[in-house]
């Protein structure tokens, strides 16, 4: 079911770059891996809500406020690229 | 003094606040215990000796200035490397944080800081918390204390062998599926995972948002509590905080007499090393000698937990990951050179050389699970399985007032036994899982050596903040049976 194909389809979606090693590895490993979880299909989940906070907290929201941030030049400091107070990226749009 | 570092958190914050003792003193006295044994160990991945000294001489300052310095006054703590100490590193042992400093303190290390502690360094784990033996860290592997050829567990591991080894009174771990208490059971320490919310994920590196707790590792009970007491609390910059109160937690071992321990039939039936069911149903009998009543129920989906939590996680992670991109901080292939790369290709060659191959697997096996076709058939599924979990443990807490389970299903193993089978690594943490996965509050505690001297661990789980009866039965063991205590090295 999982070939290197869908490996490589998926490595792209995960912007993940892959040696040719690593996507025969994980072609054997996550098929294996995958084949283990195929258990959970047994399981009747018919009518079973999907948990999606386990203390049913939802929706919690804060005024709209801006903050301003006491160290921008720390948040800058890490990046590759930069311009005066921008992160320069390459080309997004072509 | 070199014996301050058999002192526990509580007795260090309680002689330097009446000035038996001075906050420098107790941090020079683990400085060295760091020099002398973590060459051996490798428990952390960086020291910060001129900080804590630092931090120390504050503290100091603060007692002969009569002003109250907290009840941490002097304590030192290690942390685990994805907790943000502003203007250190935070790499989460990838090297992917290669370079990146915290802009901003965490909000546990904030409340500790407030409380007096002493930041020792950050401790080695498995990269970005994914594994269970520290195997998994980009710089290198964290050795066993009680067994170098083994390994102290994980995700936390580094965290574990430090306290363990008296390097540090306390730490803090992260535990996502059991990260803090497998490693505490490994190394012969305590550790608590709190129920979900209950401590703020503020500045922790989010591996799986919906399963991360940080909490405390620590060689008393009433250290853990007191550590607890600090770092737990509502917090409005996490948007999953519990809206509860913090609050002082006072272990009494009294409070054992009449609870109801459940037995989980499903943890005791086959697959858990002999030595390890012996010393956990030998504990059970402790406890009904102090008073708890005891019976067997089931949790009959927890089987499937395993399966539910490798989805889960890595779908959350590889959402999470997804910010690790090259353009704002920490390896970048665009600052090795790369100027005539593409968008794409400037993404693709940071993180194909940035993470290492468990973080690689995860992330492949979460972007899959979401992934168009397949989201309903994994991620969709593994989210209603979820609630058949939880709904066992809500079931059983109708009988019982704790489940009592063995934490890991073996001792400590040898490095490198399971670094090449990860299904073999995931099917270890069958025990721990269901707790994240359910939201509640466990612990490991220790109970006792094997015959090869190894540590044994024993997992209480309680209701959701329940973490007060939690740690009074653990504490209840404690006094019965006193935790073994790591001998020094030959």
């Amino acid at each position: 079911m999982i070939d290197e194909k869908l490996v490589r389809q998926v490595a792209r979606l995960a912007r993940l770059q892959l040696s040719d090693d690593e996507v025969a590895r994980f072609k054997d490993q996550l098929g294996h891996i995958l084949e283990t979880m195929d258990e959970l299909k047994q399981v009747d989940t018919g009518g079973v809500p999907a948990t999606s906070h386990v203390l049913g907290l939802t929706d919690v929201l804060r005024e709209d406020v801006a903050r301003p941030f006491a160290h921008r030049e720390d948040l800058l400091a890490g990046a590759p690229r930069r311009e005066g107070p921008y992160f320069k990226v390459p080309r997004v749009i072509e | 003094m070199s014996e301050l570092t058999t002192w526990s958190a509580a007795r260090i914050a309680e002689a330097v606040r009446a000035r038996e003792v001075k906050a420098e003193e107790v941090a020079e006295a683990h400085l060295k215990r760091i020099r002398t044994e973590d060459p051996r160990v490798r428990a952390f991945v960086r020291v910060l000796a001129e900080d804590a000294l630092e931090m120390a001489r504050e503290v100091d300052a603060k007692v002969a200035e009569g002003k109250d310095p907290g009840r941490l006054a002097g304590v030192p703590i290690a942390i685990k490397d994805n907790m943000n100490i502003r203007g250190v590193e935070t790499t989460c042992s990838s090297r992917i944080l290669e370079g990146y400093k915290a802009p901003y303190d965490a909000t546990v290390i904030e409340r500790l800081r407030l409380a007096g502690a002493v930041f020792l360094g950050k401790t080695n784990m498995d990269e970005f918390a994914m594994g269970s033996s520290t195997e998994n860290s980009a710089f290198f592997a964290t050795k066993n204390p009680w067994d170098l050829e083994r390994v102290p567990g994980g995700s936390s591991g580094g965290s574990a062998a430090a306290v363990a080894s008296r390097m540090a009174p306390v730490a803090l771990g992260s535990d996502t599926g059991g990260s803090i208490r497998q490693p505490a059971a490994f190394c012969g320490v305590a550790g608590l995972k709190p129920t979900y919310g209950l401590v703020s994920r503020y500045g922790l590196v989010a591996f799986a948002s919906s399963l991360d707790q940080i909490g405390p590792l620590a060689r008393t009970i009433d250290d853990a509590a007191l550590v607890l007491s600090v770092i737990s609390g509502f917090d409005p910059l996490d948007s999953t905080s519990a809206p509860t109160p913090a609050r002082a937690y006072k272990p009494d071992p009294s409070a054992i007499k009449g609870l109801t321990l459940g037995l989980p039939k499903e943890c005791f039936s086959g697959g858990v090393d002999a030595e390890t069911a012996e010393a956990v149903l030998a504990a059970v009998k402790v406890y009904e000698s102090l008073g708890a009543k005891v019976r067997e129920v089931s949790l009959p989906n927890s089987k499937y937990a395993v399966s539910t939590y490798y989805l889960l996680a890595p779908s959350e992670a590889s959402a999470n990951l997804a910010r690790f991109d090259g353009m704002r901080y920490g390896f970048s292939a665009v600052r090795e050179g790369g100027d005539g790369l593409s968008l794409l290709e400037a993404y693709e060659k940071t993180r194909g050389e940035g993470f290492g191959p468990e973080v690689k697997r995860r992330i492949m096996l979460g972007t899959y699970a979401l992934s168009s076709g397949y989201y309903d058939a994994y991620y969709g599924k593994a989210q209603r399985v979820r609630t058949l979990i939880k709904r066992d443990f809500d079931e059983a807490f109708k009988q019982v007032d704790l489940l009592v389970t063995p934490t890991a299903p073996t001792p400590p193993f040898k490095l490198g036994e399971k670094v090449s089978d990860p299904l073999q690594m995931y099917l270890g943490d069958v025990f721990t899982i269901p707790c994240n996965i359910a939201g509640i509050a466990g612990m490991s505690v220790p109970c006792g050596l094997s015959r090869a001297g190894l540590p044994l661990g024993l997992q209480l789980l309680s209701r959701p903040f329940e973490e007060a009866a939690l740690l009074s039965a653990a504490r209840a063991y404690e006094a019965a049976r006193p935790f073994p205590v790591l001998a020094e090295p030959a």
